[in-house]
């Protein structure tokens, strides 16, 4: 019975998580068909795009998950301090409702923002010495943008998760911590950011995976820029290139298996090594 | 903490013990100080979550001139606002009619389709014992977890050798294969209803489809919604995967969004001579592109702060 109740979902998860998979190991390996071995990989890490491409998503990575764990952490805490329920929730909405507009939206949005023309912080861009569009989307400035574009819309979600989790500490732990004189900072450092550990270790995880796959940003910031974001900055947009302006499938599969491997591995460590998933 | 944590966090009543402590030293200076901190650092993310969108909700009302010479947070006018989107509407002979319908068409087929196959699945790997359940559970947990953008070129390269680029079924079914949804029903049917429930059922002589039906469907109401509506936002705002497996005419809104882009000339001078786009109509079709989902947000806005949701926005 169990079978014919999964069976819908069961062909789903071969056709489009399974086979795909296989077909991008099978692509990966071979060139027109037949077996080359590493040659594939080989011609992609000797791309003179590769190594910088990989350069720009680690250093985005580095700037957006300090910067996520810092300030969700920090903004959960002061959220769930608020004892007013119908200011806390607002609040945690208000925090929440830019992920309403994620994908191409979003970056549409910053667009604007980060144009000295239009935006209305025009004054904090012009303060920096950024006075065009261009300047402010230089190539140094990316992990920076990235990160403020991701957080904003990405952000809300887990304080809400890190505000639940929160709320799953007893409050007699709470108590003894504040009868032990144990003020709201110390509360946090040696009671709640040690319970939460599970979950920022999940966030962070999530985080780093799902950053690897850096697409949609840069690939509309450069359509916007003319370029001036380069159409190659992040390892997706390379894959991207590789399919369908140099027609080399194999080469394109070879770079998402790496990236690909990159999140199973990272998926599987959590799910067996985590512990947030333990029920059986 | 267990696997239903996802599902459990939920508000705990605040024991009365929590308000107000009060201060035991009197004028204590320090506390203050942290306090107006808290306070600073909280307002000044609220003011970064916000006003983006009250920028946005403001910018369709005036004109391209004003949106450079106005005051960033000033009305324009209800005449500028008809003007901006008469043009959005007539860009291309109505494209973003075509491009809304589709992504309507996309996420409504693949909602529904998820439901059908997604809500089964989770309630047999809760409540049934089979052979490969364990199996299946393990790669759906793993599934779950790895970014959907980093299946994309795989499933384009996939639906390239089978020919199905450009047909709607390219987007509707790797929209439907959605196994964060199981996972949310699997623990749903596993904390929240008993075996032996089905089992008194099973006595009483309904068959398995029946039981499934009658007596586990009903209950499983809060999990539809939520897997409902994890789903539609998730592929309402999918850009990726229909970027390459929907060219042309077939895009959903949120490609087309960023084609929208590509004829403003502020942005990408190269467009000269093709019909323009201005900055407010641009800022207009943001709007439109996202409006079904803030929608949603703000109808599901008491179920979204509690904590027990937002799991589903990975990444």
């Amino acid at each position: 019975m169990g079978y014919a109740f999964s069976s819908g979902y069961g062909i789903l998860l071969l056709a489009f998580g399974v086979l795909p998979t296989l077909y991008a190991i099978f692509l990966a390996f071979t060139k027109n068909g037949s077996f080359v071995g590493l040659d594939n990989f080989s011609k992609v890490f000797g791309d003179y795009r590769f190594f910088p491409a990989v350069q720009h998503v680690a250093l985005y990575l580095v700037v957006y998950l300090v910067c996520l764990i810092l300030f969700v952490v920090l903004l959960a805490l002061i959220v769930h301090a608020v004892r007013s329920r119908w200011l806390s929730t607002s609040v945690r909405f208000l925090y929440y409702i830019p992920g309403a507009l994620a994908g191409a939206s979003s970056v549409l949005l910053w667009l604007f923002l980060l144009d000295p023309t239009v935006s209305p912080v025009a004054f904090v861009l012009r303060g920096m010495g950024l006075d065009s569009f261009v300047q402010t989307v230089s190539i140094d400035n990316l992990p920076v943008i990235f990160t403020i574009i991701a957080f904003w819309t990405g952000a809300g979600g887990w304080i809400v998760i890190m505000y639940g989790a929160l709320n799953n500490i007893s409050e007699e732990v709470m108590e003894a911590a504040r009868i032990d004189g144990a003020g709201p900072i110390g509360t946090a450092w040696y009671i709640q950011i040690p319970m939460l550990r599970k979950w920022i270790s999940y966030m962070g995880i999530m985080a780093l995976a799902a950053g690897t796959q850096l697409f949609v940003e840069p690939r509309v910031l450069s359509q916007a820029s003319k370029g001036v974001v380069p159409p190659d900055y992040s390892l997706n947009q390379l894959a991207y290139l590789y399919a369908f302006s140099q027609k080399d499938f194999n080469g394109s599969a070879a770079i998402s298996l790496i990236l690909l491997v990159v999140a199973v591995g990272l998926a599987a460590f959590f799910v067996f090594r985590g512990g947030l998933f333990e029920r059986e | 903490m267990s696997a239903n944590s996802l599902t459990a966090t939920r508000p705990a009543k605040r024991a009365p013990a929590a308000a107000p402590a009060p201060s035991v030293t009197g004028f204590a200076p320090g506390r203050w100080v942290k306090r107006a901190l808290a306070f600073v650092v909280a307002g000044f993310f609220l003011i970064f979550f916000v006003l983006p969108i009250a920028w946005l909700l403001l910018a369709p009302t005036k004109t391209s001139r004003q949106l450079l010479l106005d005051p960033p947070f000033s009305f324009g006018s209800l005449q500028a606002l008809g003007d901006n989107f008469t043009q959005l509407a007539q860009f291309q002979n109505g494209i973003i009619w075509v491009w809304l319908g589709n992504s309507a068409l996309y996420t409504v087929s693949a909602l529904v389709l998820t439901l059908v196959v997604s809500i089964p699945a989770g309630y047999a790997l809760a409540m049934t014992d089979f052979k490969l359940r364990r199996t299946l559970l393990i790669t759906t947990l793993v599934v779950m977890l790895i970014p959907n953008t980093a299946l994309v070129l795989p499933i384009f390269l996939e639906l390239s050798a089978v020919k199905l680029i450009g047909s709607p079924l390219a987007v509707i079914l790797p929209f439907s294969f959605f196994p964060f949804g199981v996972y949310l029903t699997y623990i749903y049917f596993s904390t929240s209803i008993s075996r032996d429930l089905l089992d008194a059922a099973r006595i009483d002589g309904a068959g398995e489809l029946r039981v499934f039906w009658q007596v586990a469907m009903p209950l499983a109401t809060p999990v539809i919604a939520l897997v409902g509506f994890f789903n539609l936002v998730g592929n309402w705002n999918n850009y990726f995967l229909p970027f390459v497996t929907e060219p042309g005419r077939k895009s959903p809104v949120q490609v087309g969004l960023a084609e929208l882009l590509s004829n403003v000339p502020l942005f990408n001078p190269t467009s000269a001579g093709s019909v323009t786009i201005g900055l407010p109509v641009l800022a207009l079709a943001t709007i439109v592109s996202v409006a079904p989902v803030l929608i949603i947000f703000l109808f599901s806005q008491r179920f979204l702060v509690t904590g027990m949701t937002a799991g589903g926005t990975k990444g």
